[in-house]
């Protein structure tokens, strides 16, 4: 910006015009659109807040209990288990046991959101090639655009907090769930798509009953990616206001200590790990026994 | 009027098939078709299924029949032509109609099975009844009369993957016929298996059938079962029907050379029904019962099945359909049928030399 370039310029100016037009609009919707994007935020916040409370408010104990049972319950195995209520207290012994539950509420929140705008756009895509070719590449800026980017503007919109932090991560966090939605969907065999068909279904029956059961492996491992996904999200969100064990990090590297960062580290990676694994146990459970595809979704079984 | 009738459906494949169909009408002929980019599938294809008969599709890989059987049901629609079924024009219904006509009138079984894997047996053979609305436990009940009647009882909590190839296809059967339509449509539904299950299975079908009575749509490439369970065959070659007739018409006046190649090489002993050569039964002799194994044969058994039965008899043996006696055959008629003189020389063909052909 400073440095003059003399003689005929080879490039145009692009960069002005770009940058004040983007901040009109950015302005425009800020002034404009106050009262929807506050609608949108206290949406959110009237699902994440409750969500929030309950799992700080509850005894560290029956947390434990319920995470356990849910462990057991997706994956029968006693190794598991343990390892669950044994993650689950270290993060409580590093200390961490506050803002790992802010940060579990935001990212099942995160995920649901996810979820509710992946299912129907996985799907939507998988079965029009129209919306796919637009569908793709949007999906591929989202992953590739550095998240700062939209931090910014999310930020003016919605205020510092948790609401763009939400919003910034299921933009990272989103695509692997479209994406393995849409493959899912598109993979169901030729035949017995025609099968539901020949016997009479309507494209709604054949969706619930045929395409949606068949794609659930890939739709899991699209969960389960994007959960992931979002979990990396952690520091960044803390950057705009969101508490939780991020902002641990964020602490360590400001006061330039190293040891505070990793114990915000630690916490993250169980909570990955332990998730990671729940999920996975859960795609096993909700396909039918005795599947020949049980085996490459669990591979550490 | 026929319960399936089929008129003048030409089908192109390709980018733009009116098109095609316009620039095929005015004298284009098929190559330059192709080098258009489109396929000629069809090509005015006019045919008259009758109600409870057994109508085969044959042809080779290519030939438009599996296309052809997939216009009864309007999975595939044709670019010219009309299909009626049962006086109603297939091609004019709206969606919700056609949906009501594929759960009510036609069922499907197809080459690969076309099962749903997450779903267990019984819910798999329940699928058409669950389409249509039909309650859980109702059609939980219907559908364990068609899995016994498969046999696959035992079998019902069972998921397809657990299933070998032959019950797989039970399975598709069972699911058939539970819709209770009264027409069925067969896309090779015994290709993919193993010789001796299909051998079974075609037998289980020719009984089922004969207790049924439904209309079955059948696409095969094999001549041997062409003939085995056809009521009637259609041989298309090249998306056109080249002949339709019975079996024993097929077999011996074929309509092109390729087809009388084909012919050349059948096992008559073990493609004919013995039913084929049926002559009525004499006035002048009593009329014996049909539940007498040794006395009567079942019309569907193959020649080769009730050969030592004949040989040596000097009386008619009586053949029997069901519970009927619907005539008789002798030594003389059976080698008839077995060796045409103009064709065949008699120490050719009775004995297994050809049994793997064709």
């Amino acid at each position: 910006m400073g440095d003059e370039v003399t003689g005929p310029a080879l490039f145009p100016d692009w960069q002005t015009p770009l940058r004040e037009a983007t901040n009109a609009a950015i302005d425009t919707l800020v002034m404009g659109f106050g009262d929807e994007f506050e609608a949108v935020s206290q949406a959110l916040l009237a699902v994440l807040l409750p969500l929030e409370q309950a799992l700080r408010n509850a005894s560290p104990w029956l947390v434990l209990a319920i995470a356990s049972t849910l462990a057991f319950a997706a994956s029968r195995r006693w190794q598991f288990t343990l390892a669950t209520a044994a993650g689950l207290w270290v993060i409580g012994a590093l200390g961490q046991w506050d803002p790992a539950m802010q940060t579990l509420a935001l990212i099942l929140v995160a995920v649901l959101v996810c979820l509710v705008v992946g299912l129907p756009l996985g799907v939507w895509s998988a079965r029009s090639r129209w919306v796919q070719r637009v569908v793709s590449p949007t999906l591929d800026l989202m992953q590739t655009i550095p998240s700062f980017v939209y931090l910014i503007p999310a930020a003016m919109l919605f205020g510092l907090g948790k609401v763009p932090a939400i919003l910034a991560t299921v933009i990272y966090a989103a695509p692997p769930l479209v994406r393995l939605t849409a493959l899912g969907v598109s993979q169901v065999n030729a035949e017995v798509m025609e099968a539901a068909r020949a016997f009479g279904a309507t494209r709604w029956q054949t969706l619930l009953k045929v395409q949606l059961p068949l794609a659930l492996p890939s739709i899991m491992q699209g969960i389960n990616q994007t959960t992931m996904m979002a979990l990396a999200m952690v520091v960044i969100a803390s950057m705009i206001g969101a508490r939780g064990v991020g902002e641990t990090v964020l602490v360590g590297l400001q006061r330039n200590d190293p040891g505070m960062g990793l114990v915000g580290g630690l916490a993250i990676v169980i909570l990955a790990i332990l998730l990671d694994r729940l999920l996975q146990a859960c795609g096993v459970r909700l396909q039918p026994r005795g599947s020949v595809r049980s085996s490459w979704i669990a591979p550490w079984r | 009027m026929a319960l399936i009738e089929i008129r003048g459906v030409t089908t192109i494949f390709g980018p733009a098939p009116p098109t095609a169909l316009r620039k095929l009408r005015s004298g284009l002929d098929k190559s330059a078709l192709l080098g258009s980019g489109h396929t000629l599938a069809l090509r005015d294809v006019d045919l008259d299924i009758e109600a409870g008969e057994i109508f085969v599709l044959m042809g080779p890989s290519g030939s438009g029949k599996s296309t052809l059987l997939r216009h009864i049901n309007r999975l595939i629609e044709p670019t010219a032509g009309r299909v009626h079924v049962d006086g109603q024009d297939v091609m004019a219904l709206r969606t919700r109609e056609l949906v009501a006509l594929r759960r009510r009138r036609m069922a499907m079984v197809f080459q690969g099975f076309g099962l749903l894997d997450h779903r267990r047996v019984v819910d798999n053979v329940a699928l058409g009844l669950e389409l249509r609305g039909v309650g859980q436990r109702e059609r939980r009940t219907r559908a364990m009369q068609w899995i016994e009647r498969v046999g696959l009882s035992g079998y019902e909590e069972r998921l397809p993957a657990q299933l070998s190839g032959g019950m797989r296809q039970r399975v598709g059967l069972a699911r058939a016929l539970a819709s209770e339509t009264d027409i069925i449509l067969m896309d090779e539904p015994f290709s993919a298996l193993d010789p001796p299950i299909r051998a079974q299975l075609q037998r289980e079908l020719l009984a089922l059938q004969a207790e049924q009575g439904r209309t079955v749509v059948f696409v095969t490439h094999d001549l041997d079962e062409a003939l085995r369970i056809g009521s009637r065959l259609a041989i298309l070659r090249d998306g056109a029907v080249v002949q339709v007739g019975t079996p024993w018409e097929v077999l011996t006046q074929p309509a092109d050379a390729p087809s009388a190649d084909f012919a050349r090489h059948v096992n008559r002993a073990r493609a004919l029904a013995i039913g084929s050569a049926l002559a009525p039964w004499p006035a002048d002799l009593p009329m014996p019962d049909p539940a007498n194994a040794t006395d009567t044969v079942d019309a569907d058994a193959s020649i080769e099945q009730v050969l030592h039965q004949l040989v040596g008899r000097t009386d008619p043996l009586a053949v029997r359909r069901g519970n009927v006696i619907v005539g008789q055959v002798s030594m003389s008629s059976v080698r008839a049928l077995l060796a045409p003189p103009d064709r065949v020389s008699p120490r050719q063909v009775p004995e297994g030399s050809e049994n793997r052909s064709a």
